[in-house]
């Protein structure tokens, strides 16, 4: 594994450390920087990346945890599909611990439904095909990531011509939350740490309008502590330079135009939502992926009754002000107290890809109280006005 | 019928009561664990023959021991349980046998003791095959002929197919403390020095990929075996070791995290030091799981005054199940309760306890 390795040499990472300070030095204000994705948020924390950074640098968790974004009433829908006896539900392994308002797929599985946990969603049609008088259904979730896996799972089914498989779609789309977040006015942030496993699908084009529409600078990281270290210095020349363009870090792996056959499998099998719930940001337009009506024989959505009803966030979770920088975790009303990883109110607690739960999980004592927001901007209220996303 | 012939024929009936025949079936069915002759042969054809031992061979419902024996060894008793379930049944370095016979050995090790008699309970699912059984009771022989420790009593249950996954088997075991050895998690003390004995993380990953489930191969065996010996190596230099734990499930974060809040100290590691093989570490990033928290079976946890840390090491590194061994941090007065580690950026983070089990994330 020397390929890792290399991306982990610490005297590596102290040159970049120096590099950051000295850029810092040259910025006249605080700067607060944006990692998207939950892995880059799990590898900051992981890694210690934030505590060797200068005070006057602030990175703030965004909404990139695919299982943190599920909402509650998602996650109800699909208990309510593992409760028929002659149903099999298939899922990945971290999503079996998420709550939705009552219960969670584990704890569903305790008492009696058939939930399986698998690491490629291919496996699911091995189940069908081993188990012809039940129904499988696939619990699909995920950024562009995840999408094209399980896009190709529907193209073999047909294929194969199992018609014992379908798939319950909550695929979840990074550009229009991005928009939604770029939207709000109590967003402060300077730039993005842009996600590597999204955009190796995505490329990163679809992130021009951040540069030219917003006026901020993102550069695309990959997920070992050198290649976050790296984008981070890339941002503050950026910033330093005051340009504000789409950066490309990740480049062994990350193309301009995506990968052009994962995207036409996706937009084979798939159709854009009207709009979708995200937990702890609301519903945003255009944000999640459904089936397309050529595969409707593999909708579970149409093969069973669903319960679709939509669950509200807590009140006193703050989500929606952590995700974009007004507040800090631990400034949160219920942090670490009713909102823990045993008990997740909020999302950003959910899996330990969420802020929150990062904070809970791996501490950063010295980190906690030091770099906290400065000025606290008054929160709005108000839906925002593009995306009508709601903050409670 | 005369009586001669009888007579006969009771003897022949008798013979055939008393014989304790060879088991014929292929596979576990109920009369197995009904308590009749099928039992009865399964227990003295595949149990009592390979056990081989005088305290069972007596087929009492109990083992009896002489304490004046048992007093030879020290002055308590340690006495200890534990249930195996493992899936698969035989993965690369092991099977639940030895799991079996090891698990429950290092349990009575760790705290000083010299591990001497052990119960052997199996729970078998209808179904299950005889001869499988038979491996995996030969290699519960073999693992306690190389722990020194004498299988003395049982039980074997069996239940309808689906009840049970194949075969459970649960072990309790007695071992007796040396005078003077009081090894407690109570006892550390800030400056000690946290050391282990090798690599972390193998039995975990190779029970992982034995499972068949990932696309993966990797030659990562199992760590599976008794720590009694290195233990012994250990107090002969060291009789006053403050606290000593295997670090199986929930692996070394879980061990140091209950050992921080037993005794209220904090605990630092180095992530640096602390040794992981490349392969456990690529099945690690793969699956997003964290080799702190996989399961080892032959990895010990111990605890020495700092005073006495450089001639533990050198005695645990003499001996063949601790020639990896490193010190991997130190016992620290505060925060109390927390077990921290710097990592190799010289950052510290928090290495909390696990919610739940490690769950393989989706990207």
């Amino acid at each position: 594994m020397k390929y890792v390795d290399e991306f982990r040499e610490p005297e590596k990472a102290e040159a970049l450390r120096r590099q950051i300070a000295k850029l810092c030095q040259q910025l006249a204000k605080p700067i607060k920087i944006m990692e998207v994705c939950g892995g880059h948020t799990h590898s900051i924390f992981k890694y210690g990346i934030e505590e060797i950074l200068p005070d006057n640098l602030e990175l703030i968790h965004g909404p990139g945890c695919p299982v943190c974004v599920m909402p509650k009433g998602r996650l109800d829908d699909a208990i309510a599909i593992s409760q028929n006896p002659n149903v099999i539900l298939v899922t990945f392994g971290d999503t079996m611990r998420v709550p939705g308002s009552k219960t969670s797929l584990l704890q569903a599985k305790a008492t009696g439904a058939d939930i399986r946990m698998v690491y490629s969603p291919l496996d699911s049609l091995q189940i069908a095909k081993d188990n012809l008088n039940k129904e499988v259904v696939f619990f699909a979730l995920g950024f562009e990531t995840t999408a094209p896996s399980t896009a190709f799972t529907i193209l073999q089914a047909a294929a194969e011509e199992i018609h014992n498989f379908s798939m319950f779609c909550n695929h979840v789309l990074v550009i229009p939350a991005l928009q939604a977040l770029l939207n709000n006015p109590d967003l402060q942030l300077d730039g993005f740490v842009g996600p590597g496993h999204v955009s190796m699908v995505i490329g990163t084009d679809p992130y021009q309008f951040i540069s030219q529409q917003y006026h901020k600078p993102i550069v695309i990281s990959g997920f070992e502590p050198l290649d976050i270290l790296q984008s981070i210095w890339m941002l503050l020349q950026q910033l330093v330079e005051k340009r504000c363009e789409v950066e490309n870090q990740y480049n062994r792996i990350v193309q301009k135009a995506g990968n052009t056959i994962a995207l036409q499998a996706i937009n084979k099998v798939f159709a854009v939502r009207d709009s979708f719930d995200w937990r702890g940001l609301g519903e945003i337009p255009y944000s999640g992926l459904k089936m397309n009506p050529e595969y409707a024989q593999f909708d579970a959505e149409l093969k069973f009754t669903i319960p679709n009803i939509k669950v509200a966030d807590h009140k006193a979770c703050q989500c929606g002000e952590i995700l974009k920088g007004v507040l800090k975790p631990w400034e949160c009303k219920v942090f670490g107290t009713a909102c823990t990883p045993e008990t997740p109110i909020g999302s950003c607690m959910v899996s330990s890809e969420g802020a929150c739960a990062a904070y809970y999980k791996y501490g950063r004592l010295s980190t906690i109280g030091k770099k906290t927001t400065t000025e606290k901007p008054k929160i709005t209220q108000e839906p925002l006005p593009a995306c009508g996303m709601s903050l409670d | 019928m005369d009586f001669p012939l009888k007579n006969q024929l009771f003897q022949k009936i008798e013979q055939h009561r008393r014989h304790q025949g060879k088991v014929q079936d292929t596979h576990i069915t109920l009369a197995h664990g009904s308590g009749g002759k099928a039992m009865r042969d399964l227990i003295s054809d595949v149990f009592v023959n390979s056990f081989d031992n005088p305290i069972l061979s007596q087929l009492e419902d109990q083992a009896t021991f002489n304490l004046i024996s048992l007093l030879q060894h020290g002055d308590r008793l340690a006495f200890t349980t534990d249930s195996y379930v493992v899936d698969p049944l035989f993965f690369p370095g092991g099977d639940i046998g030895e799991l079996a016979v090891y698990g429950t050995v290092n349990d009575l090790a760790v705290s000083g003791a010299k591990p001497l008699y052990l119960t052997c309970s199996v729970i078998l699912e209808e179904g299950f095959a005889i001869e499988t059984l038979r491996r995996v009771v030969t290699s519960m022989k073999a693992a306690a002929q190389k722990a020194g420790v004498q299988i003395v009593t049982g039980d074997t249950k069996v239940v309808h197919r689906g009840a049970a996954d194949k075969l459970f088997i649960n072990t309790a075991g007695i071992g007796v403390i040396p005078q003077g050895v009081s090894i407690s998690a109570h006892n550390i003390q800030p400056g000690d020095a946290v050391i282990i004995n090798g690599e972390l993380g193998n039995h975990g990953t190779a029970i992982l990929i034995a499972r068949g489930e990932l696309a993966l191969e990797t030659n990562i065996e199992s760590d599976c075996q008794p720590l009694h010996s290195l233990v012994e190596t250990i107090l002969q230099v060291c009789p006053k070791v403050h606290a000593m734990r295997d670090a199986t499930r929930g692996g070394l974060a879980t061990v140091l995290n209950e050992f921080a809040l037993s005794s209220n100290i904090g605990i630092r590691l180095d992530e640096q030091s602390i040794p992981v093989r490349e392969e456990v570490k690529g099945v690690c990033e793969i699956l997003g799981l964290d080799p702190l928290y996989l399961a080892n079976e032959g990895k010990l946890v111990v605890v020495v005054g700092r005073e006495n840390a450089k001639n533990v090491l050198s005695a645990m590194q003499s001996h063949p199940a601790g020639k990896d061994a490193c010190i991997v941090g130190e016992v620290i007065p505060s925060p109390p309760g927390i077990v921290l580690l710097k990592t190799a950026f010289g950052a510290e983070r928090i290495v909390d306890m696990l919610v739940g089990e490690q769950l393989p994330r989706i990207c």
